[in-house]
């Protein structure tokens, strides 16, 4: 499956959070690897949009969305903080 | 119920093309104006969204490849054979049409004037298309900042913004160079590779220069490129990228 990067849900997060989401720090839960979100590793294959750890593959993210509502699961996080972690 | 736009909320906006231009025979750059567009910064991307009569609709996410100075918003759009949205855009649409999309997104791949440099700009394929509004930036603000860019297309043919290049290689604070990693004219006097570890350590700045770097292309172009240069000494911390997937084929 094709993988991209947090670069390309960049809307989507926009959406739903109301604000750039891509320089928020990110932690991942199972490994606990930091990092930005604009880097972490995305697929579209399947129903909604998945996003893994880009150094152990742990699911971090899942977005779906029905009739207009967005369903979103960021358990897979340690720690998601915003604003920009860029200096 | 009536809705209304909550100002800084992203919504969906109608643009309307004012021209299309083939770039190469498989990317088409489509000038855009936007009713009430914010502006945006040189890297950032929009989502377009194409509704068939059913009802079904299609989300894709295109960089912006002109600068915040230009007149027009530019999207370069890649023709994938198997894609649901790109054919479409390639293909049929026409100057007058109108495009549903909303943007500015995205707050990571990007560069501003102050943000310096040395700047090291690598691009694989249409991974050229913010990089160009990077570069397009930097000369509208008559940007200082030393620029070495590396662009990597399979032919002469595939290069995006060809002319562009060659009249940016001749300006001064720019230093262009181009590999073409499957066919080459007879003449060609520029690299003839995939980029790797050697090419990267010829083109970049040294390490010590500490230069700021974006990368964009399709995912195993980037991650050859960005592993390339932390391997070699470069700070991760300056390296930025965007992976746009696999298009089928390597730039």
């Amino acid at each position: 499956m094709t993988r991209y990067d947090g670069n390309a849900i960049a809307g989507t997060l926009e959406d739903i959070f109301g604000g750039d989401l891509t320089t928020a720090a990110c932690v991942c839960g199972q490994c606990g690897q930091s990092g930005v979100v604009a880097e972490i590793a995305i697929y579209f294959g399947g129903p909604g949009i998945v996003a893994r750890c880009p150094y152990c593959d742990h699911v971090l993210l899942v977005i779906t969305r029905h009739s207009g509502m967005y369903c979103v699961d960021v358990t897979g996080f340690a720690q998601l903080s915003t604003p920009s972690a860029l200096a | 119920m009536a809705r209304t736009a909550i100002p800084g909320r992203l919504t969906w906006q109608q643009a309307t093309v004012v021209e299309t231009r083939f770039d190469t025979p498989q990317v088409k750059s489509i000038a855009l104006t936007v009713p009430g567009w914010s502006g945006h910064r040189a890297g950032q991307h929009v989502d377009v969204r194409l509704t068939a009569p059913d009802g079904y609709q299609a989300e894709r996410s295109y960089s912006i490849a002109s600068a915040p100075e230009d007149g027009y918003v530019v999207l370069s759009v890649e023709r994938l054979d198997d894609g649901e949205v790109s054919p479409f855009l390639v293909d049929e649409l026409r100057t007058g049409d109108e495009l549903e999309l909303r943007g500015p997104v995205g707050g990571y791949f990007v560069w501003d004037e102050p943000l310096g440099g040395p700047l090291f700009l690598v691009a694989g394929g249409s991974g050229l298309a913010p990089l160009r509004a990077m570069m397009r930036h930097h000369r509208a603000t008559r940007s200082e900042v030393p620029v070495r860019a590396l662009c990597s297309a399979r032919s002469l043919e595939a290069l995006l913004y060809r002319e562009e290049l060659m009249e940016l290689a001749a300006c001064d604070p720019f230093d262009i160079s181009i590999t073409l990693t499957r066919v080459q004219p007879s003449a060609w006097r520029g690299y003839r590779r995939r980029i790797d570890s050697d090419l990267l350590a010829e083109v970049a700045w040294p390490p010590a220069d500490r230069s700021l770097t974006y990368i964009c292309g399709p995912t195993a172009f980037v991650e050859t490129a960005a592993a390339g240069l932390v391997g070699l000494g470069h700070d991760p911390a300056r390296i930025r990228t965007e992976r746009f997937g696999g298009t089928g084929v390597q730039p």
